[in-house]
């Protein structure tokens, strides 16, 4: 049997090599009560007959057995939760605190005259103040091209210039202002389209003497910090033979994450050297890293630790405030040090939301099948390159959306501007590449006066197709689309029609997208777990994925009880994060947790389930082969009395006479993505991701011609899922990424001065939905099990948000009768494109 | 910044503290629901020593009928105006600012004599034609809203509202109040109008469209113009909007003019167009 | 009169209990729950009054802890999510997945548990304008609605069994 665990892990779904094949009638996935007792039927008739009569005691009580997989445990953070007891970074002060405060630039692209903190440093409570000046390193996770605290000039509005260091956090905040610096403002790059110009100012002279990865292609003496190329097929050739042509260009400023929990770090520098970070991120794992390399020191002497994360969606995955607390660190002999951004702080000084302008055209033939396409996007890389070089390629690797194109041409540039850097948001790259397509998409079913649907089914891509960077495709890697589309449209009720107009005057109409998703976190990242037993047998699991609400952390207990075949009541789960002790987990990103961390979990569980049938064969003198594990027990196989509780094993099997067997078990597995591969850089060909998460979404609004104000009515979204674990939180994260989609695309965005000043750094002025705002949600999924994954599911943390500007702003478009291609789209733009201005 | 809070219990007290703290040159500033003092703080916008705090007067927390008037102490939150509904336009126009808790906090007075632009709480008092009951050094006083509000209150130093009084015929009106947003339901206005129709003429009050809230005779003049036909009156109210319609990032003044375009012929639609 | 100098103890009723605590008569009641008494169940989401996230009881009225100054409330009852064990509202959020990082979810919960005292069958149009008043990031709010009519639902069939 042990042999035989590698392989069980690669079947598509639960089944236990060794069980009968009835028991494949026992999968209670969310059934209705009344349906599991069907199947309760169905198994114990087997069970007569199948088995003699004694063993039917046994199989009744393993019938009564709960399937982890499946079932809505609730998470293990919960009650924490709903009681204000769940501590977040900023919530443990200690009294060796020293606090922090930033001090920002008033400019978005300025020399910096002088930095004067004479003044600040005399207000009484300040214990230092640092500055760029005293901080020669530059860092960033790709291109180093990042100082810790602006040097020489700044680059965006909001970017930190100083810190302040006081006994407490109200008197850094009081005497941020006293630090006096004087600028000369420098001509702003204010969007990816100047940025691009020959003439254009540049934000970054030296970018020749960066650090740069070999994988990055900066251009000196130009704004562009990367250009990724994919070229599939004769796309400049056919495009133009095409019967059929459409183009369609689309853009929409940066805009933010906002987490409730605004980012917080604190670091601490030892007498010995060891550096204790803690900090309110996605990637604690990678802190440890960077620290090491930028700042040389050894890994064992650098701790990291996150508690519960107030909300992450890719915005806590960027280092930034980590560096900051550092220096001022081991500017106050590496007292501790807590640094909290403001609201104001954390929409702009830290990482945003990156924005994008992109053309796109479509070939096609007269039937609609798409030919070839040709791709531009410009994506506004902020000052600083940090996460948006990966974004630009994320975006180029699926670029044409889930369709089959034979032929593929694009440009994908990441562009240096003087607004504030972006990092991963929720679908990198794809909420914005979606948009770009599927708004030309649309574009084109209307000029081949088709419904935008049969246009979509014409062209989903399928098991067999390659994608942009000619990756072949299987059922397990893909999907199934088209059952998603199929299953989105009688959800939306699409046939009924997708323009209505009401008695009121106002118009009800529909808007339809695809989306798909691939990882794209490099090919040498891994994920491990351990399962450290109790003497009574209950079980601690520890693992890297950070808890930043998806609840993640619980569904791998799951994972792991469904395995070990005990209760997952008697699986423990700490949310705190160490990374001297925790198993590395890359990065709480990219919709991996559970992909990765699930097969991480499996083969931990595997692993200590070896280990109690070690001793357990000793014990009951069988072949370890011959045992079974089962509602906490060891069982002899062929005869099921003769069992073992965990509790007896746990630590160790001792003998009445006090001879002792064995020692505490402890599980270990870990995981790495297999056979991932750079792109080739002149035609983006590789393997980018292990498989693409596929689904379609729509949006029914209710238009007022009057005063183009909207109401959306409701949201649809299917999602191939592969098995689902726990399908309360799995829908759960769908309804809140298709909320954030929506949010985003009907009202969020940063305003820019023609300065580059961002006007929106409050809720008072960026807003977001509020309950009530939202549209009735509806969530389906199509289940095609993964090859590859833990009882076959699929990753869908980011998926939801994908396709809801898209569907938005075709519903908004089908009811104005003006192509909407901006966003957020506002009654204001509604009422500026219908007068073609 | 060393500051200090004092909670008077009357009107007297109040006003001697002012004097008192002015005299110690510990500045002192009144305050109501505190939110504008918070949140112009946080930005050292806010600069006083001492703080009189003004809500536990009890002739501020009054909502009662006085003879031929509703009175209405300054210290009402919006909430309670809105919960008690004595003032229907006003219930109506104060339900709809900020956010529901925040109506926990911000009084009618504050809302009124605020530094706020919007103001909108003071929207229905100017079409009422409400009085306002001002303690000063000299006592109490009782003045119409329009002596005192002129795009924002004229008050002397130490003045401050205690009640308003509005009289018991001008709260029952029929009315019409509307909040224009940019898109979200919480935020402030890209307009906010109330109308009520007295002996058959349209009173409007507006905010949000300006940097000040207004009630203007001439647009009224115009709005009420009978020889024109509703469509020609509204055209001509846009050309006489007393001040600057603001062009900001939030809204285009074009835009701005065509959400009060729209509004108006809602209005019209509401309460009639004679 | 009540004086609160500059810098002075003062005692607030916090979830029944009487708490001496050195405040400055600046500060908001915020910081002195959470960092002088340990109160970190409200969180300070934007400190601007925006987000709710902060939001406790006063005298069983919901208020933003960040837009309040600490001697305000001296004399009146504060209710923290830490004064809350285990009502039907915390046990409905969790039956209904109506939070997933957590952070908002004091503000939330502490803006219903007034909402529910005040308005025992309050209607969609209540909840929704009381609710508008905190920002939830996470969830899609179509959960917090359903905990809200789980809470109000047991709460009529209770109210029912009683009569």
């Amino acid at each position: 049997m042990l042999a035989n665990i590698e392989a069980m892990m690669t079947l598509p779904s639960h089944k236990s090599l060794e069980e009968p094949s009835f028991l494949n009638h026992f999968s209670v996935h969310a059934l209705p009560l009344e349906a599991r007792w069907e199947r309760l039927v169905i198994v114990i008739s087997h069970v007569f007959k199948h088995t003699h009569l004694m063993t039917l005691f046994f199989w009744q009580k393993r019938v009564m057995r709960v399937e982890w997989v499946g079932q809505n445990v609730i998470r293990k953070d919960a009650w924490d939760k709903v009681t204000g007891r769940a501590k977040f970074a900023a919530d443990t002060m200690t009294m060796d605190t020293l606090f922090a405060a930033l001090v920002t630039s008033p400019y978005a692209h300025a020399k910096i005259l002088q930095v004067d903190v004479s003044q600040a440093e005399a207000v009484p409570g300040v214990i230092k103040v640092v500055t760029g000046e005293d901080i020669d390193i530059l860092v960033g996770e790709g291109i180093r091209d990042r100082p810790i605290l602006a040097k020489d000039k700044v680059r965006y509005y909001g970017e930190p210039i100083a810190v302040v260091i006081a006994d407490s956090p109200d008197t850094a905040r009081l005497a941020a202002p006293f630090v006096k610096a004087a600028f000369l403002p420098l001509p702003v790059v204010n969007s990816p389209q100047e940025a691009i110009q020959a003439q254009a100012p540049l934000v970054h002279e030296h970018l020749d003497t960066y650090y740069t990865p070999k994988h990055l292609r900066p251009i000196p003496g130009t704004n562009i910090a990367h250009h990724v190329k994919i070229r599939k097929g004769e796309a400049d050739k056919k495009l133009p033979s095409c019967p059929v042509i459409y183009e369609s260009r689309v853009s929409f400023p940066p805009s933010d994450h906002c987490a409730m929990e605004t980012r917080t770090a604190t670091v601490e520098i030892r007498p010995d050297g060891t550096v204790c970070v803690e900090s309110s991120s996605q990637v604690p794992f990678i802190i440890k890293s960077l620290f090491s390399e930028l700042f040389d020191i050894p890994q064992d002497k650098i701790v990291v630790t996150t508690p519960l994360v107030g909300g992450g969606y890719g915005g806590k995955s960027a280092v930034q405030l980590e560096f900051i607390a550092y220096i001022a660190s081991r500017a106050v002999g590496g007292q501790k040090v807590m640094l909290t951004n403001r609201r104001e702080e954390d929409f702009v000084t830290s990482p945003v939301h990156i924005g994008l302008d992109a053309t796109v055209t479509i070939g096609c033939d007269d039937t609609g099948r798409f030919i070839a396409m040709k791709i531009s996007y410009l994506f506004d890389g902020g000052a600083y390159s940090d996460k948006a070089v990966d974004i630009c390629r994320a975006a180029a690797i699926d670029c044409t959306g889930p369709y089959r194109v034979d032929h593929v041409f694009c440009d994908a540039y990441c562009l240096y501007t003087n607004h504030p850097y972006p990092t991963a948001f929720r679908g990198f790259g794809h909420p914005e590449l979606t948009y770009a397509v599927e708004r030309c998409i649309d574009g084109l079913a209307e000029k081949l006066a088709m419904d935008p649907t049969v246009l979509r089914k014409k062209n989903l891509i399928q098991p067999g197709d390659t994608t942009p960077t000619q990756s072949l495709l299987n059922k397990s890697r893909i999907g199934n689309l088209t059952a998603c589309l199929e299953k989105v449209k009688a959800l939306i009720r699409w046939d009924e029609g997708d323009r209505i107009e009401t008695e009121n005057h106002t118009i009800r109409a529909k808007g339809v997208s695809c989306f798909w998703k691939t990882s794209n976190i490099g090919p040498n990242v891994s994920s491990g777990a351990l399962l450290v037993f109790n003497k009574d047998g209950t079980v601690h699991l520890d693992c890297g994925v950070v808890e930043i609400g998806t609840g993640s952390r619980s569904v791998l207990a799951q994972i792991a009880a469904e395995r070990l075949g005990i209760d997952v009541k008697d699986i423990h789960v700490d949310m705190t994060i160490k990374t001297t002790t925790t198993p590395e987990h890359y990065k709480t990103v990219a919709s991996r947790g559970l992909w990765m961390a699930g097969r991480a979990v499996l083969r931990a569980a595997d692993d200590a389930l070896s280990q109690l049938f070690q001793i357990a064969s000793q014990v009951l003198r069988v072949s370890p082969d011959d045992l079974r594990a089962e509602g906490g027990f060891i069982f002899y196989k062929h005869e099921p009395r003769k069992r073992l509780s965990f509790r007896e094993l746990a630590h160790g099997y001792r003998y009445p006479n006090g001879n002792t067997i064995g020692g505490q078990v402890i599980g270990r597995g870990s995981f790495v993505l297999p056979k991932l591969t750079f792109l080739d850089p002149d035609t983006g060909k590789g393997d980018p991701g292990p498989d693409w998460t596929v689904g379609a979404e729509a949006v029914e609004v209710e238009f007022n011609p009057k005063d183009d104000t909207y109401k959306i009515l409701r949201a649809a979204c299917v999602i191939d899922a592969g098995t689902i674990i726990n399908p309360m939180y799995a829908e759960g994260q769908v309804r809140g990424g298709m909320h954030m989609g929506l949010s985003f695309a009907s009202r969020e965005g940063f305003v820019f001065t023609k300065d580059g000043i961002v006007m929106n750094n409050q809720f008072r002025t960026y807003k977001v939905l509020r309950y009530g705002e939202n549209p009735e949600y509806l969530v389906d999924f199509v289940q095609t099990p993964s090859m590859e994954t833990a009882y076959g599911l699929r990753g869908i943390g980011e998926h939801g948000v994908i396709g809801m500007p898209a569907a938005l702003a075709a519903s908004l478009s089908k009811a104005s009768g003006v192509f909407i291609n901006e966003l957020p789209i506002i009654p204001e733009l509604i009422w500026r494109l219908k007068r073609g201005r | 910044m060393a500051m200090e809070y004092y909670r008077p219990t009357t009107i007297k007290e109040a006003l001697q503290l002012y004097q008192q703290l002015s005299y110690a040159g510990k500045n002192p500033a009144y305050m109501s629901g505190g939110t504008e003092i918070v949140t112009l703080s946080r930005f050292h916008l806010f600069q006083a020593a001492s703080l009189i705090d003004l809500t536990h007067i009890p002739e501020t927390r009054v909502h009662d009928v006085d003879g031929n008037h509703l009175v209405l102490g300054a210290s009402l939150t919006l909430n309670e105006i809105s919960e008690k509904n004595g003032f229907p336009l006003l219930a109506v126009t104060a339900s709809r600012v900020a956010d529901h808790t925040t109506r926990n906090h911000i009084t009618l007075g504050g809302n009124i004599s605020g530094k706020i632009i919007y103001k909108e709480a003071i929207l229905p008092l100017l079409v009422s034609d409400s009085l306002l009951l001002i303690a000063s050094f000299e006592g109490l006083k009782t003045v119409p809203i329009h002596a005192v509000f002129h795009k924002e209150p004229h008050l002397s130093p130490g003045e401050w509202v205690v009640q308003v009084l509005t009289e018991k015929n001008a709260v029952d009106r029929p009315f019409f109040s509307v909040k224009k947003r940019k898109i979200d339901v919480i935020d402030y206005p890209l307009l906010t109008l109330t109308a009520i129709k007295v002996d058959g003429k349209l009173r409007v009050a507006i905010s949000g469209l300006c940097d000040f809230p207004f009630r203007s005779v001439a647009m009224e003049q115009v709005l009420n113009d009978p020889s024109r036909p509703v469509s020609a009156r509204i055209i001509e109210a846009l050309k006489v909007i007393p001040g600057d319609v603001r062009n900001d990032w939030i809204a285009s003044a074009e835009y701005r003019r065509f959400v009060l375009q729209t509004t108006l012929e809602e209005m019209y639609a509401a309460l009639g167009g004679m | 009169m009540l004086h609160v100098g500059s810098l002075e103890k003062v005692r607030l009723n916090i979830n029944g209990h009487n708490r001496w605590v050195t405040i400055k008569a600046s500060e908001r009641l915020i910081d002195v729950l959470r960092n002088r008494l340990g109160y970190t169940g409200c969180k300070p989401g934007c400190l601007n009054g925006d987000c709710g996230a902060c939001t406790v009881l006063v005298d069983g009225v919901p208020m933003k802890s960040c837009m309040m100054l600490a001697p305000q409330v001296v004399g009146k009852a504060i209710t923290t999510i830490e004064g809350l064990e285990g009502t039907d509202v915390q046990k409905a959020f969790i039956e209904h997945n109506a939070f997933q990082c957590g952070y908002c979810t004091p503000g939330f919960i502490m803006n219903i548990e007034g909402l529910l005292a005040k308005h025992r069958h309050a209607d969609e149009a209540i909840i929704e304008d009381w609710l508008q008043s905190n920002i939830c990031r996470c969830t899609s709010y179509q959960e917090m609605k359903a905990a809200i009519q789980d809470v109000l639902h047991k709460r009529d069939q209770n109210h029912e069994e009683l009569e």
